[in-house]
């Protein structure tokens, strides 16, 4: 149980920053550059321009706003009309949207195509708002690097419980490990169930771990969702798949194994007929 | 078979066991060790059985130089010794077949090799009707039994005792002196460590005297 606990650990932070990933990769749709260009620039050099970009490898998206419908628009949203129509010239330029790629959801990509675009004739200036996004990028990669060392560290625990319940065991034993020993009992042969009940641990232990996990993304599921709808997002808690529950048992396995192997070794030694 | 020359053991702490000792012990020969307490009879039967190495002198087991057999050999080495102890050490927690079955399991024998043969050992002691019982429902003289027949079930080719009779009565002991000798009969050597000097006189097979953990005549 002990060992199943400080699996499920590990294992749920892991499950929380599956998660935590897709909410950022929602996040990352949402970014959005607005290219202002020049006012010389006109319509078919706009749509010239918004072709060439449309097929570069860093842009996702392309939407290209005529001068013209942005006054109107403006027109709308404002309820300047008269006064934009007392203006000798439409004072708007044409308008990209873009909405960049993310590979890797590297923030620093936005930044080298904004650099790229930058020195472009036909770009007047570029706009986006991208502190928050850094923001939550830097956050997440605390996040991940704190789950690494608490992962670290339960993992390191994982391994003392097992060997020191192993190493309990090969004390409880001792007068059968000797009497082995006294009729030609190898080291290998005498560890052997120990590290048979390594794997057992290990086994029982990712089992634990997986179920606690289960349980806790059922309880969680319901009010995480409701919260997301008061955000206008459809986000549902990922659980474990069938790959991540298999590492989980392997890993449950090994850890099983490495424990009690290194408790056998340091302690096995140590007891001899006497 | 066993070849002493010049062997003298000492404990980490200083305390000499063993002084000087000159012995050999032909293939398929019965010989008892006697002395008093803290003589250096078991300590001459642990060398043997490689529990502890002895500090100068040659040992020769079965043409095999004992300095020269590393630890992870020990184990191998072990296979061709029966040891039977004053204190029986079975282990408590298995039945009777267990405890007589661990050396051939420790062997690799086969399950069926293992039953055949643990029913035979234990019929040879008299204890077969015993075979799925636990050593706590046994007596002293029982156990001791049993421990010989664990000893012998895998047919070693040399047998060791230590103390087999010292928790024993007169009658128990002479029947476990007859075990040893109906085994020795078969070829096996045997040599048993005992402070009951009166009794094993009468048995009629060498008798090695040890004194301050050297040899003295008698």
């Amino acid at each position: 149980m002990v060992i199943g606990i400080a699996l499920a650990f590990p294992t749920g932070f892991i499950v929380f920053l599956d998660n935590i990933k897709v909410v950022s990769s929602n996040l990352d749709n949402t970014i959005e550059l607005n290219l202002f260009l020049k006012m010389d620039v006109n319509e078919i050099k706009a749509e010239a321009l918004a072709d060439k970009l449309s097929n570069h490898e860093d842009i996702k998206k392309i939407i290209l706003i005529r001068r013209d419908e942005a006054l109107s628009e403006y027109k709308k949203l404002s309820g300047f009309d008269n006064v934009l129509d007392s203006l000798d010239e439409n004072p708007f330029p044409n308008l990209i949207l873009i909405k960049p790629k993310f590979k890797n959801n590297e923030n620093s990509q936005i930044a080298d195509l904004v650099e790229e675009l930058k020195i472009m004739p036909e770009i007047e200036n570029i706009q986006y708002d991208n502190k928050w996004i850094n923001r939550l990028t830097k956050i997440i990669e605390i996040i991940k690097l704190v789950v690494l060392i608490l992962s670290a560290l339960l993992v390191a625990s994982v391994l003392l419980i097992i060997g020191n319940t192993i190493r309990l065991s090969i004390y409880n034993h001792r007068d059968e490990i000797e009497i082995t020993k006294l009729f030609g009992g190898s080291d290998s042969f005498i560890q052997r169930p120990f590290l048979y009940s390594g794997f057992w641990y290990g086994i029982f232990g990712g089992l634990i771990a997986w179920f606690l996990v289960l349980i806790s993304i059922s309880i969680l599921g319901d009010p995480v969702k409701k919260l997301s709808y008061l955000y206008d997002a459809n986000f549902k808690l990922v659980g474990l798949g069938l790959t991540d529950t298999l590492t989980l048992l392997a890993v449950g396995i090994f850890l099983g194994i490495l424990g009690s192997w290194i408790a056998v070794k340091r302690h096995l030694r140590s007891i001899e007929p006497g | 078979m066993i070849q002493f020359t010049n062997v003298s053991m000492v404990y980490p702490r200083g305390n000499k066991a063993l002084q000087n000792i000159d012995l050999n012990i032909d293939k398929g020969e019965m010989v008892y060790i006697s002395g008093h307490s803290g003589a250096g009879k078991s300590t001459l039967l642990r060398l043997i059985n490689l529990v502890d190495r002895h500090t100068r002198g040659q040992i020769i087991v079965k043409g095999q130089n004992l300095e020269r057999i590393r630890n992870k050999r020990v184990a191998k080495f072990r296979r061709n010794i029966g040891f039977i102890f004053q204190d029986h050490k079975l282990l408590n927690d298995r039945t009777i077949f267990d405890n007589v079955a661990l050396p051939l399991v420790i062997a690799g024998n086969t399950h069926q090799d293992i039953k055949r043969r643990v029913q035979a050992s234990l019929d040879k002691v008299g204890l077969l009707s015993k075979i799925n019982n636990y050593p706590m429902e046994l007596s002293s003289g029982e156990c001791q039994r049993i421990g010989f027949a664990r000893a012998v079930v895998h047919r070693p080719t040399i047998l060791l005792a230590d103390e087999p009779t010292g928790n024993l009565d007169p009658a128990l002991s002479w029947e476990m002196m007859k075990l040893f000798e109906q085994f020795n009969q078969v070829g096996v050597t045997v040599m048993i460590a005992s402070h009951e000097l009166d009794m094993i006189k009468h048995m009629h097979k060498r008798i090695i005297v040890l004194n301050k953990g050297r040899t003295v005549d008698i």
